[in-house]
């Protein structure tokens, strides 16, 4: 296994030229690129929604998903999704 | 037209990441909006029509909104502002910040000539998402520019303006027989001017290219050599640039699964309104060639007989009726078909499995007899311009 991309302080951002946003035709969120979309399930969406909104590490964007969703335990999920996210090109990290 | 769009199957593209035809709801998510066919190019590889010159009047300011609104209703996400060369439409802007107000991604696919810095910040201000730029790269005009003419002080200029602005650059290469040995140099410049993505394009015979296929057909021994290169800089370039390298179908044993499937995501609008499938599918015998002018693009897309003539398997014949890999490739490309075989159900002959199969080997046979004439002897190019097009279509 290489590094890991995501540390609590690293700030996750859209890759350059990605777009978020609610896609009333499919009914989900999407992530818009060159040519390209990606159809996100409901917890993919959720993430990328607040790295697209706006600039925080990766453990406020964590605080900030627990308080949404009653403090569940989402941690590993969500470093798991930035890894995968990261090598599909979709996020940068800073 | 550019190169780029001849080119729907590289990895991650709209089609792919959107899955199987049979259980999605049809939607033409990608709308190639080709604004006008004004270019002040004359590329020889240009999949316009022939007959260009025969279009008069271009679908206004409002009418192409009314499209842009309608398809995005219906589940578009994508457009392509295309042509002829887009940027000699002066409502440009207008158009793209419109489309981007409506939720589009907006793509601008050019040459850049006529581009300068402040008309891409003003782009960029408008909302557009991505630009590509198309280099020629024919013969002179690539010496041109590694020869540092004015003509490659612009493009350098403009590949910083367009980087400036936060946007990835991202150009496109056609190749044909007479510039594919420049592959190297052609990659060089791409790494001089820091580009992101290159995408070396193979041209597609439609339109003008067919007319000169005899002359852009590249030999065997040069697109091993090309491919060579390309994966070299590929590995050399990787976390810097990204090299996307298609073989030309000709050189396939299976053919591409052209626009993933006919009626299935994408939809084009020419100039004058005229929907069409694909770009190339106006050359179709008894098509209808339903307008926006005249119908909803609601009614286009799913009423139309043009649009449902492809749709699904139905239509096929052998041996794609009863072939496994169908799913896949949707038996190729019908304009294809029907422009070597004359009839557009047949399976597109760069099929192995296709009993016409001898008409591609014969057709890149005639393109190496004419490539070993003298050069007095060998065919000029016909160029794609008004006067040739004037010409060509009797008018």
């Amino acid at each position: 296994m290489s590094e890991p991309v995501f540390t609590a302080e690293s700030t996750p951002m859209l890759a350059l030229g990605y777009r978020f946003q609610w896609e009333p035709a499919q009914n989900c969120n999407v992530l818009l690129y060159p040519e390209g979309m990606v159809k996100l399930n409901g917890a993919a969406g959720e993430i990328l929604k607040r790295i697209s909104e706006k600039k925080q590490s990766v453990a406020e964007l964590i605080s900030e998903l627990k308080e949404a969703f009653d403090g569940a335990d989402l941690d590993d999920d969500v470093y798991q999704f930035l890894e995968e996210a990261y090598n599909n090109d979709w996020i940068r990290a800073e | 037209m550019t190169g780029s769009e001849q080119n729907k199957q590289a990895p991650g593209s709209i089609g792919s990441s959107i899955g199987n035809v049979r259980d999605q709801i049809r939607q033409p998510l990608w709308l190639l909006a080709e604004l006008t066919y004004a270019c002040p190019l004359q590329c020889p590889y240009c999949s316009n029509p022939m007959d260009f010159a025969k279009v008069k009047s271009e679908l206004s300011t409002e009418e192409w909104l009314d499209v842009f609104r309608q398809a995005r209703a219906m589940g578009a996400t994508q457009l392509g502002l295309s042509g002829g060369e887009p940027l000699t439409r002066p409502d440009l802007v207008e158009l793209i910040s419109e489309a981007r107000k409506m939720g589009f991604y907006t793509n601008l696919i050019t040459s850049g000539i006529g581009m300068n810095a402040d008309k891409v910040a003003e782009f960029k201000e408008a909302g557009l998402d991505h630009i590509q730029v198309s280099f020629q790269a024919s013969t002179e005009d690539l010496n041109n520019l590694i020869a540092g003419t004015d003509a490659f002080q612009h493009k350098i200029e403009m590949a910083r303006a367009v980087k400036a602005n936060g946007y990835p650059m991202v150009l496109c290469f056609v190749t044909h027989r007479q510039n594919i040995e420049q592959m190297e140099d052609i990659l060089d410049l791409a790494v001089s001017l820091e580009a992101d993505y290159v995408e070396l394009a193979t041209t597609q015979y439609y339109g003008w290219a067919m007319h000169n296929r005899d002359q852009l057909l590249p030999l065997k021994e040069q697109l091993v050599k090309a491919e060579a290169v390309a994966h070299r800089y590929q590995e050399e370039q990787k976390g810097n640039m990204k090299v996307y390298y298609v073989v030309p179908d000709y050189y396939e044993e299976r053919p591409k699964a052209c626009m993933n499937g006919w009626g299935n995501v994408f939809l084009t609008v020419t100039p004058d309104g005229t929907a069409l499938p694909c770009h190339a599918a106006r050359e179709l015998p008894g098509m209808t060639l339903p307008n926006v002018r005249d119908l909803s693009v609601n009614e286009i897309w799913n009423g139309s007989d043009d649009f449902n003539k492809f749709r699904g398997f139905d239509w096929m014949t052998e041996p794609c009726r009863s072939c496994d890999e169908k799913e896949k490739d949707f038996g190729g490309c019908r304009c294809q078909a029907f422009m070597l075989t004359g009839d557009p159900a047949n399976t597109d002959p760069v099929c192995s499995k296709s009993p016409q199969r001898h008409l591609i080997d014969e057709a890149l046979e005639r393109g190496r007899a004419e490539s070993e004439k003298s050069v007095i002897d060998q065919k000029p190019l016909v160029f794609r311009n008004p006067k040739n097009s004037k010409l060509i279509s009797g008018l």
